[in-house]
């Protein structure tokens, strides 16, 4: 057991919840299975938009408090309008996110106040891929760099091991770390 | 045939609870499949020794008393040692004979086997924690042409192919046979997940001198947050050598083993691994800085820093800029396939609805979720020594206790 602190720390994250949450879904893990969703329409040229409103899970669908869009786009480099991040930024987006979350709640749970994290996350590719040039190169990245800046209550070696952790725990880390099978249909 | 208790399984374990219960007078049998510590004879590689020193290989009623304390056994002086154990302690064992079923029964189990059947209030499962190599499932991609094996049945380098070996999991075993397997001239590449880093020596004392003397090793299951995950815990990259040899990632990179992530797919003529080893490193490193602190403060407090060699800590894990993402298969690369991913015991004959979903057994630190059984030798079963020959004793106490109470309850 840990000695009580005097001040409490906060990195506005429900630690209770999340430990109950895991209790609960041992117990019923068919509750545990989720299906994310999101849906995409073409505008124009290069440009979409992907909504964002619900999900399943915990055995039924669940609603977002407001619809989040997103728009995605070619840079002017590309010859396109620029109106929005390329779909890669939004991998890196998402990889930056999700490792973000994941260190606050864990700091949160070891009992590490933080002050500040920001990440700046890069994404190596070579472009001749994509552009069929040279089909030994792959079409995404063949790197991906993320650097984190922490201000925290906390030595460098415990900082290093939120961002560790984090990482262990992270779904888009896997997903990008990993294989996944890709089912893409017309209906 | 009656009798109060049944011991299932005549290894280190089964034995330290037989002599438990004859100190208690209770009337009862070890029933072994094959001859006395049949594991350690038939399911083990030829170079394999001990991971703990011979001063820890201690059992209820018995302690080393040779002139080597810090040497590692081999495989034969192993089996020396049970089988003087055994002697010592004249055990009621009926060797080759294997049980078939343990069913519930009016008044306790039925344990039926190949010869003759059984009928008890209690029975003690000590068949061990390693009777079947954890195969991934992805194992059913494997190409013919690839030969695959497990560490069950994998006895020494020379009966490999020629060509590259690819050993899938980092822990004790893994690091061994990836060393010895490429000093082979097999060129070896090593499939690296979730694994715990730790030195042979530190501040010149064995690591398993540290975790006996530091008390990590008698620490309880019940006092750990969450014993799930203590017990799955990957063992220790440890190898025992004359030498006394650290063997971590390090050390095998050295030698030129290729460290890749985790196998995560066979596809395509190649093997794929994540890219996540530089993370699996990093958590390990850190993990083995921690240990490595509570070790010098546990020294300091005891006032013996003195007496030992100055602290210090451990170059960070080597990972190459660029760890492989997928290696060739037969004919060009690899030729073998090593499962070094772990061990599960075989309950298969235990028909009494005691396991969970996962297939592991439901248990309060051996007691077992049906009423008077118990389970011995599992890691971290009562305490972080559980799964090693120098964990038995204080468990069989402990349960023959529990044992012996629920005969006169």
């Amino acid at each position: 057991m840990t000695a009580p602190t005097t001040t409490a720390v906060n990195n506005g994250v429900n630690v209770e919840a999340l430990i109950g949450a895991r209790e609960a879904l041992t117990k019923a893990p068919e509750a545990a299975q989720f299906r994310w969703r999101a849906t995409c329409d073409w505008m124009n040229g290069t440009h979409s938009r992907a909504t964002v409103s619900g999900f399943f899970g915990l055995g039924q669908d669940q609603k977002r408090k407001s619809e989040f869009r997103f728009d995605a786009d070619h840079p002017e480099v590309f010859a396109s309008e620029d109106l929005g991040a390329t779909p890669v930024e939004y991998v890196l987006v998402g990889l930056g996110a999700c490792l973000t979350a994941g260190i606050a709640a864990v700091a949160q749970y070891r009992n590490i106040q933080l002050r500040s994290v920001s990440a700046t996350i890069e994404g190596a590719m070579d472009i001749q891929g994509i552009l069929g040039i040279d089909g030994d190169v792959r079409n995404g990245f063949d790197a991906i760099r993320v650097s984190f800046k922490i201000d925290a209550d906390a030595t460098a070696d415990e900082i290093k091991a939120l961002v560790a952790q984090s990482q262990k725990r992270s779904a888009v880390f896997d997903i990008v770390t990993n294989p996944t099978n890709v089912t893409v249909e017309v209906v | 045939m009656k009798v109060a208790a049944i011991v299932i399984g005549a290894g280190h374990a089964g034995l330290a609870m037989s002599r438990c219960l004859s100190e208690r007078s209770i009337d009862h049998v070890v029933i072994e499949r094959g001859e006395i510590a049949n594991s350690w004879r038939t399911e083990r590689w030829n170079s394999l020794r001990l991971l703990t020193p011979n001063w820890q290989r201690r059992l209820p009623g018995c302690t080393y008393e040779g002139d080597d304390p810090h040497g590692f056994a081999t495989m034969p002086e192993v089996i020396a040692f049970v089988e003087r154990y055994a002697r010592l302690i004249a055990p009621p064992v009926e060797t080759h004979t294997r049980v078939t079923s343990v069913r519930r029964a009016e008044a306790g189990y039925f344990v039926a086997t190949t010869r003759g059947d059984w009928q008890c209030r209690t029975v003690v499962l000590a068949t061990g924690a390693c009777n079947i190599a954890c195969v991934p499932r992805l194992a059913e991609a494997v190409p013919a042409a690839i030969r695959t094996l497990t560490p069950m049945r994998y006895r020494h380098p020379g009966e490999l192919e020629h060509g590259g070996v690819l050993v899938v999991g980092a822990a004790a075993t893994g690091i061994q046979l990836a060393s010895e397997i490429h000093r082979s001239g097999r060129p070896v590449t090593l499939a690296v997940g979730e694994h715990i880093r730790a030195p042979r020596t530190y501040r010149g004392r064995d690591i398993q001198w540290w975790m006996d003397a530091a008390g990590v090793l008698d620490q309880r299951y019940d006092e750990v947050d969450d014993i799930g995950r203590a017990r799955r815990v990957p063992s220790l990259q440890l190898v025992g050598s004359p030498e006394h040899a650290t063997i971590d990632l390090n050390a095998l990179r050295e030698i030129g083993v290729q460290l890749a992530g985790r196998l995560v797919g066979l596809s395509g003529g190649k093997a794929w691994f994540s890219g996540s080893l530089r993370n699996q490193c990093a958590l390990s490193d850190l993990k083995l800085g921690r240990l490595l602190d509570a070790f010098d403060r546990w020294a300091t407090d005891r006032g013996l820093d003195a007496e030992l060699a100055a602290p210090h800590r451990f170059a960070p894990t080597v990972v190459d800029e660029k760890p492989p993402l997928s290696r060739d298969l037969a004919p060009r690369n690899i030729r073998t396939i090593i499962w070094a991913s772990g061990y599960r015991p075989d309950l298969s004959w235990l028909e009494v609805p005691v396991l969970d979903r996962k297939g592991r057994i439901r248990h309060d630190g051996g007691i077992v979720d049906a009423p008077g059984m118990y389970l011995m030798g599992m890691p971290f079963l009562r305490r972080r020594k559980s799964a090693l020959i120098d964990g038995a004793a204080a468990d069989a106490r402990d349960l023959s206790d529990h044992l012996a109470s629920y005969l006169a309850g």
